[in-house]
């Protein structure tokens, strides 16, 4: 099968100190893979390189077969905050990555707008970010970021600011979602639950260097079960992943 | 809006009835201190040449604001573009606004005479630092990481500006605007009262030299009318150019 993304031995330092150690990682179509490490692990560094907004010291980036190294403006990337434009309604900051695509106000709303209901997001158009729940405002987040690229996307800690119970019924609604929209998803976490629940693959990162020391593949089936995260399956994925870390 | 004024309200009011008073009581000599009735009365009297006068001095405040505003837009924006003219220019800014206007207002009057260019000159002036300030404040306030997720979309630097950095600036140019629309009115009055055919300022000279302190008051009260009034209309402007403020979060 073709690969979606490759990384191919990704090196960068900061100051003569090394934060990304040789990383490569592959990404299939409609993958979901998660990089598990340590906060401070340069996973946002090697996100910011993956997205291009950051050139690496050595290594390359393909989407589809094509060198995209340096080359912002390909994959669409979620930061951990939403960063959603606080003056702009939900729907015009959806339409944005269309309108930076120049493409005109009125077919970009149109276009955002089709999406709302399967983003669970009906009814919030001309609402302001400031007049959403955090667990919506990461929905939005989210539709922005898919409107930006079917393609790829990489998610940077996209739920760790939301609460328990927030957390666990987005899990339940993103899981939902990536079935039926087959995104190709690239996410850091540095909750192990979450890594585990929604990934078909997880890469372990050690810190500083970062470097990739596991690749584990969960094998329970997609959809998941209702209660996974309560079975014996799942703790003995867990057990794992601690005696690694 | 009567409940929460109610306590500036009553200030006011006790405050002009002391004035009253003190007048009535003759405390201080009539001649010195005219009552608000008298002022009020003035007012009346003297309406069709304080309007007259007001719309020279409006039409001043108005092409002065105007082009300070602009100015300072386009400066603002060089200066958040280029580093080197931020670091060149900011002090130089900082100097303006230490040059008391009274002392150029002269000097204007003597380079380019008693019609509108020295007025509007000044005003410009002195409205053009605080919404430059405002402007370049808002700009360096944006939050780096949209910048960077607006980046990974593939946004050049104007929509960069167009999207993020002039609707973030907007709360900081309007509080600009605010102070720059009080000044643009103060800024006309004195020059006119340095030297002018007409205009609030002129009147208040003429007024000044006839000892009629009456008219003076009425004068000095519709100056602080109009600012007021201006002041609100940036206030009205500022609610309608952001209807995302002041949200409630119900819905």
């Amino acid at each position: 099968m073709m690969k979606k993304l490759e990384v191919k031995n990704i090196c960068k330092s900061f100051d003569g100190k090394p934060v990304l150690q040789n990383i490569s990682l592959e990404l299939s179509q409609g993958e979901l893979v998660c990089l598990l490490g340590i906060s401070g692990g340069g996973k946002t560094t090697l996100f910011n390189i993956i997205s291009g907004l950051l050139s690496p010291d050595q290594g390359s980036i393909f989407l589809d077969g094509k060198d995209i190294t340096n080359k912002p403006g390909q994959i669409s990337y979620m930061l951990q905050k939403d960063l959603l434009l606080p003056y702009r309604t939900i729907e015009d900051n959806i339409a944005l990555p269309l309108l930076l695509k120049g493409i005109k106000k009125k077919e970009a709303r149109l276009q955002a707008s089709a999406m709302f209901a399967q983003f669970g997001l009906e009814g919030t158009q001309k609402k302001y970010p400031a007049q959403l729940s955090g667990g919506m405002r990461q929905r939005a987040a989210l539709l922005r970021t898919y409107m930006f690229s079917q393609n790829v996307a990489l998610l940077d800690e996209p739920f760790s600011a939301l609460d328990t119970l927030t957390k666990s019924a987005i899990h339940k609604w993103y899981l939902a979602m990536m079935e039926k929209i087959q995104l190709s998803t690239l996410f850091i976490t540095h909750d192990i639950d979450e890594a585990i629940l929604l990934s078909d693959r997880i890469y372990l990162l050690s810190g500083s260097p970062g470097e990739i020391v596991e690749e584990i593949i969960i094998k329970e089936p997609k959809p998941r079960r209702e209660d996974f995260n309560l079975t014996p399956e799942f703790l003995a994925y867990k057990r794992q992943i601690l005696s690694l870390l | 809006m009567l409940k929460r004024n109610l306590p500036s309200i009553l200030a006011v009011t006790i405050l002009l009835t002391a004035w009253q008073l003190v007048c009535l009581i003759e405390l201080v000599p009539p001649y010195m201190l005219p009552s608000p009735l008298e002022v009020l009365q003035a007012f009346g009297e003297d309406f069709p040449l304080l309007w007259e006068n007001s719309l020279i001095t409006l039409q001043e405040a108005f092409i002065g604001l105007f082009l300070g505003v602009s100015i300072a837009f386009g400066t603002a924006v060089l200066m958040d573009e280029f580093d080197i003219l931020y670091k060149a220019f900011y002090p130089l800014l900082i100097i303006t606004q230490t040059i008391p206007s009274v002392a150029i207002a002269p000097l204007l009057v003597l380079w380019f005479g008693y019609e509108m260019t020295p007025k509007i000159i000044l005003i410009v002036i002195s409205t053009f630092f605080p919404v430059t300030v405002g402007l370049l404040d808002g700009f360096r306030s944006t939050d780096k990481d949209t910048v960077g997720l607006l980046r990974s979309m593939g946004a050049t630097r104007l929509h960069i500006f167009r999207y993020l950095k002039f609707p973030a600036a907007l709360p900081q140019f309007f509080s600009g605007l605010r102070i720059a629309a009080a000044y643009s009115v103060v800024g006309a009055v004195i020059s006119e009262w340095l030297g002018g055919f007409g205009g609030l300022g002129v009147y208040m000279t003429r007024v000044k030299k006839a000892f009629a302190f009456d008219k003076m008051f009425a004068v000095i009260f519709l100056i602080s009318a109009i600012s007021l009034a201006l002041m609100a209309l940036v206030e009205l402007a500022e609610k309608k150019c952001m209807p995302y403020r002041n949200l409630d979060k119900k819905n």
